[in-house]
C-alpha cells in the first residue's frame, strides 16, 4: 500500500536536500517525488508517494524540519492524483494508424511523429498511465519518461466527481 | 534600523542573547568575526581543536541549560565540529555553532579551506543556515538561538561567508524571529492527560521511566511530587541521572545494558511504563520486541516523532514534560483521585534491590578497583560536585557508583558515545559553574583523544579535576572481546603506548598525581581536591580485568541480564 504526502514548504535553499537526506538517513522509501512552486510567493509543494506503513513516522520526522509548514496525507480516494508520461514506441507507416487509434481511446496527444516511431503524451491518474503502457507495449517501447505524481485534496464540501 | 558590519552585528546579536563565553579556534574565514570579538565583553576560550571547542560548548550547555556557543573557521575548522554537533543532536544539547565560510563568489569553486559546511551540518544539526543575504544575518543568529533552545533542544549551525562578515548589514533594535514551520507543543492534550490518569489508576505495577527530557525541562521537582503521588518506582536513564535523588526509597537507578538489576527487572515486570522525556533507546530496551512485554505505555515527550517510534504508546502525550506533570498532578488533586499504594509491588522491587545490589570486590592482589576510586571521590566531596565522563567502562561505573541527588550534576555523552568528550566538556561545565568542583572521570583511551585541551584549561585558569581511570586498555571493547570474542584482544592493549600522564599533566601546566595501590587513593584525592590554582590530573592505575556488570548483551532480552561473567557462559 502506498500513500501520497503533500508537503507545503518554505521556498528556501536546501529544502529538497533536507527532505531527501531525511529519507536516506531513516531508511524511508520514496516511490515518487514532484516539486514545484505554488500560487503564494515563497512557498512550494513537494508531493511524495511513500509506503503507507511508514507514513506516521515520515510525517512526524518531516514536521521536525524547520522549513516544512504542513504535511497532509492522502489515502487512496481522498485526492485527485495526476502524472504525466511521454512514451515513444515503434510505429512505421503500417502501424501508425493503429497506434493513434489506441492512443485516442485514452485521450492522449500525439506529440512527435518520426519515420519509424511515434511519441504520445498521456496525462492522468497513475492507473490510467499503467493501462496505457500495457496497450503500447506490443508495439515496442523505445523510450519512456514519467513525472512524479502530483495530488490535491478533493473538495470536502462538495461530493466531487471522481475523475 | 541602522547599519553595522556583519561581524560586529553577529557579536552584538550574541551579546543580546546573553552570551557570556564563546569557545573556538580562529582562522582565515573568521578573521572579521574575531576582530569584532576583540572589542566585546564576551569571554573567548581558545581551544586547541575545534572538536574540543564544540564539546566545551556542550559541557557549558549541559551543566546549565543555557545555549553554548562555538566558533570555527571554514573547511577543516567546520568539519572538526561535526562530532560535537552530532553528539549534541543525539543528546538534545542546545548549542549554536558559528562558522566562517569562503566569500560568496568563491562558494562552489573548491576554494582554499572550502567545505559545504551547511550541507554537512544538515545531517547533524537541528537546523543549519548559510547566510547569503547580509541583511538576514542578524535575524538568522537570533533564530539559531531560538531554535537551539526551544522545543526539543539541539545544535544549530550558522555559516557566514567572509564577505558577509565585512558587508554592511541591517541592525534591528529588536529581535526578529520568523519561523512559521516551528511551533513546539508545550501543553499536553487534556483528554490524553485524563486517559493517562485512568491507566495509572488501573496499574498495579507501574514504573516511571525517566529520560534526559526531565532535566532539560527542569521538571525534577514535579517528578518528585508525581512519583510520591503515584507510589511508583523510578528508573533514571544515563541522561537523567540526578533528575530523581538516588537516596529516595522509590529510586532504582539506571536501567538498560549496564543498569541495576532492580531497574531492569522492574521494567520487564511492569504493567505500566510512564516514559517521561525518554526515547526507548536500544541501550535501555535491549531487544525491543521482548522489552517490558506486559506494560502499557504512557509516553510524554516534547518531540512527537519520539512517540511510538520504537514502542507504540497506549497514551501519547506531546508536551513539555514539566507542564504535563503539572497537568497530571492537578488532575489527580482536583478530582481527589486516589492512586494505589502499590505496596506489594514496591516490596517486590525492594527485594530485587536487596538481593542484587550493585557490587564489586576489592582486588586480592593489591590493584585499585575503578569503582573504588569513584566511591572515594564521592565520599571526599559528599557528592557536592559536577561530574563529567568520557565514554567507556569508566562512564558506566560513574553512573552506577556515584550517588546523584540533583539535576545537571552529571555531564556525559549518551546517544553518540563520544570518546574524548569528557575533558573539553568539563572545561565548559567549569566555565559555566565556576563555584562548583568539576571532576571529569576519563578512561585512558578516551582521555587521549582530546587531552591537548589540558593546556586550554591551564592557560585560561580553569581548575578542573581530571581523574584518569587508567586500565591501560580500551576497556569496554576489551570487555566484549573477553566475553564474546574468546579473549582475542585485538588492538585494545594501550599498555606499551600509554604516555606518562603525570609528566603530560605537568607539561601542560597542570598538577600531576598518581595512585597505584588502594591505600594511595584517598591521599591523591585529597591532594587533587586541595589544588585550586590550576587543573589537576590524577592518574589511578586500576585493575585491567575489571568488567562492567550487570550486563545485557546486545540483542538479548533484558530478562537475560548477567550479573557477572559466569552468567554469560
Amino acid at each position: 500500500m502506498k500513500h501520497t504526502l503533500s508537503v507545503l514548504v518554505e521556498d528556501k535553499p536546501g529544502v529538497l536536500a533536507r527532505v531527501a537526506a531525511l529519507f536516506a538517513r531513516r531508511g524511508f522509501n520514496i516511490h515518487s517525488l514532484a516539486v514545484g512552486p505554488i500560487h503564494e510567493t515563497g512557498r512550494s509543494r513537494i508531493t511524495l508517494v511513500v509506503d503507507a506503513n511508514q507514513t506516521e513516522q515520515i510525517t512526524k520526522q518531516l514536521h521536525k524540519l524547520v522549513n516544512i509548514l504542513k504535511v497532509t496525507e492522502f489515502g487512496s480516494d481522498e485526492s485527485v492524483e495526476r502524472e504525466i508520461m511521454l512514451v515513444r514506441i515503434n510505429a512505421d507507416a503500417t502501424k501508425r494508424r493503429q497506434a493513434i487509434d489506441a492512443a485516442q481511446a485514452f485521450g492522449c496527444r500525439t506529440v512527435d511523429v518520426g519515420v519509424n516511431s511515434i511519441t504520445f503524451e498521456v496525462v492522468g491518474h497513475p492507473g490510467k498511465l499503467a493501462a496505457f503502457l500495457n496497450v503500447m507495449r506490443p508495439f515496442g517501447v523505445i523510450d519512456l519518461v514519467k513525472s512524479g505524481r502530483v495530488a490535491m485534496a478533493r473538495d470536502a464540501k462538495a461530493e466531487s466527481q471522481s475523475a | 534600523m541602522s547599519k553595522l558590519r556583519g561581524a560586529e552585528a553577529v557579536i552584538k546579536a550574541l551579546e543580546r542573547e546573553g552570551v557570556e563565553v564563546v569557545f573556538g579556534v580562529p582562522g582565515g574565514a573568521t578573521l572579521p568575526l574575531y576582530d569584532a570579538l576583540f572589542d566585546s565583553s564576551i569571554r573567548h576560550i581558545l581551544a586547541r581543536h575545534e572538536q574540543g571547542a564544540g564539546h566545551m560548548a556542550e559541557g557549558y550547555a549541559k551543566a546549565t541549560g543555557r545555549v553554548g556557543v562555538a566558533f570555527a573557521t571554514s573547511g577543516p575548522g567546520s568539519t572538526n565540529l561535526v562530532t560535537p554537533l552530532q553528539d549534541a543532536l543525539m543528546d538534545s544539547v542546545p548549542i549554536v555553532a558559528i562558522t566562517g565560510q569562503v566569500a560568496r563568489a568563491s562558494i562552489g569553486n573548491d576554494a582554499f579551506q572550502e567545505a559545504d559546511t551547511s550541507g554537512i551540518a544538515m545531517h547533524c544539526t537541528k537546523h543549519s543556515y548559510l547566510v547569503t543575504e547580509p541583511d538576514e544575518l542578524v535575524d538568522t543568529v537570533h533564530e539559531a538561538f531560538y531554535l537551539a533552545s526551544s522545543g526539543r533542544p539541539g545544535p544549530v549551525l550558522v555559516d557566514v561567508p567572509k564577505d558577509v562578515q565585512v558587508a554592511e548589514v541591517d541592525w534591528h533594535r529588536t529581535k526578529h524571529v520568523n519561523l512559521p514551520g516551528f511551533r513546539p507543543t508545550e501543553e499536553g492534550h487534556v483528554l490524553q492527560v485524563r486517559r493517562a490518569i485512568e491507566l495509572l489508576k488501573e496499574s498495579e505495577q507501574p514504573v516511571l521511566y525517566v529520560g534526559g527530557g526531565v532535566i532539560k525541562a527542569e521538571a525534577h521537582a514535579e517528578l518528585l511530587r508525581f512519583a510520591e503521588t503515584a507510589n511508583a518506582p523510578v528508573v533514571t536513564t544515563l541522561m537523567a541521572r540526578g533528575a530523581f535523588p538516588d537516596d529516595h526509597t522509590l529510586a532504582l537507578g539506571m536501567p538498560g545494558m549496564h543498569g541495576t538489576y532492580s531497574a531492569i527487572i522492574a521494567m520487564q515486570k511492569a504493567d505500566l511504563l510512564v516514559a517521561l522525556g525518554a526515547r526507548f533507546d536500544d541501550r535501555v530496551t535491549g531487544d525491543p520486541t521482548r522489552f517490558a512485554p506486559k506494560a502499557k505505555v504512557i509516553h510524554v515527550d516534547i518531540d512527537p516523532a519520539e512517540i511510538s517510534k520504537v514502542r507504540r504508546a497506549d497514551v501519547p502525550i506531546v508536551g513539555d514534560v514539566r507542564r504535563v506533570l503539572e497537568q497530571m498532578l492537578t488532575e489527580i488533586e482536583k478530582k481527589g483521585i486516589a492512586l494505589g499504594s502499590h505496596a506489594d509491588w514496591l516490596e517486590t522491587v525492594k527485594g530485587w534491590q536487596v538481593e542484587h545490589p550493585l557490587h564489586y570486590e576489592q582486588s586480592a592482589d593489591g590493584l585499585i578497583k575503578p569503582q573504588y576510586v569513584i566511591e572515594r571521590f564521592w565520599a571526599a566531596t559528599g557528592g557536592e560536585a559536577v561530574v563529567v565522563s568520557g565514554v567507556g567502562q569508566h562512564q558506566m561505573w560513574l553512573s552506577q557508583f556515584w550517588r546523584y541527588s540533583r539535576p545537571r550534576s552529571l555531564v556525559t555523552s549518551g546517544g553518540l558515545g563520544t570518546m574524548g568528550f569528557g575533558l573539553p566538556a568539563a572545561i565548559g561545565a567549569k566555565v559555566a559553574r565556576p563555584d562548583e568542583t568539576v571532576i571529569v572521570f576519563d578512561g585512558d583511551g578516551s582521555f587521549q583523544m582530546t587531552c591537548q585541551e589540558l593546556i586550554t584549561a591551564s592557560t585560561h585558569g580553569i581548575p578542573i579535576k581530571v581523574a584518569v581511570i587508567n586500565n591501560t586498555n580500551l576497556g569496554m571493547v576489551r570487555q566484549w572481546q573477553k566475553l564474546f570474542y574468546n579473549k582475542r584482544y585485538s588492538a585494545t592493549d594501550l599498555n606499551e603506548h600509554t604516555p606518562d600522564f603525570v609528566m603530560l599533566a605537568e607539561a601542560m601546566g597542570c598538577a600531576g598525581l598518581r595512585a597505584t595501590t588502594p591505600d594511595e587513593v584517598d591521599g591523591v584525592i585529597e591532594k587533587a581536591l586541595s589544588i585550586d590554582d590550576r587543573p589537576v590530573v590524577a592518574e589511578f592505575r586500576v585493575d585491567p580485568e575489571e568488567s562492567v556488570f550487570p550486563m545485557v548483551p546486545t540483542g538479548a532480552s533484558n530478562d537475560e541480564v548477567a550479573l557477572g561473567s559466569e552468567d554469560l557462559r
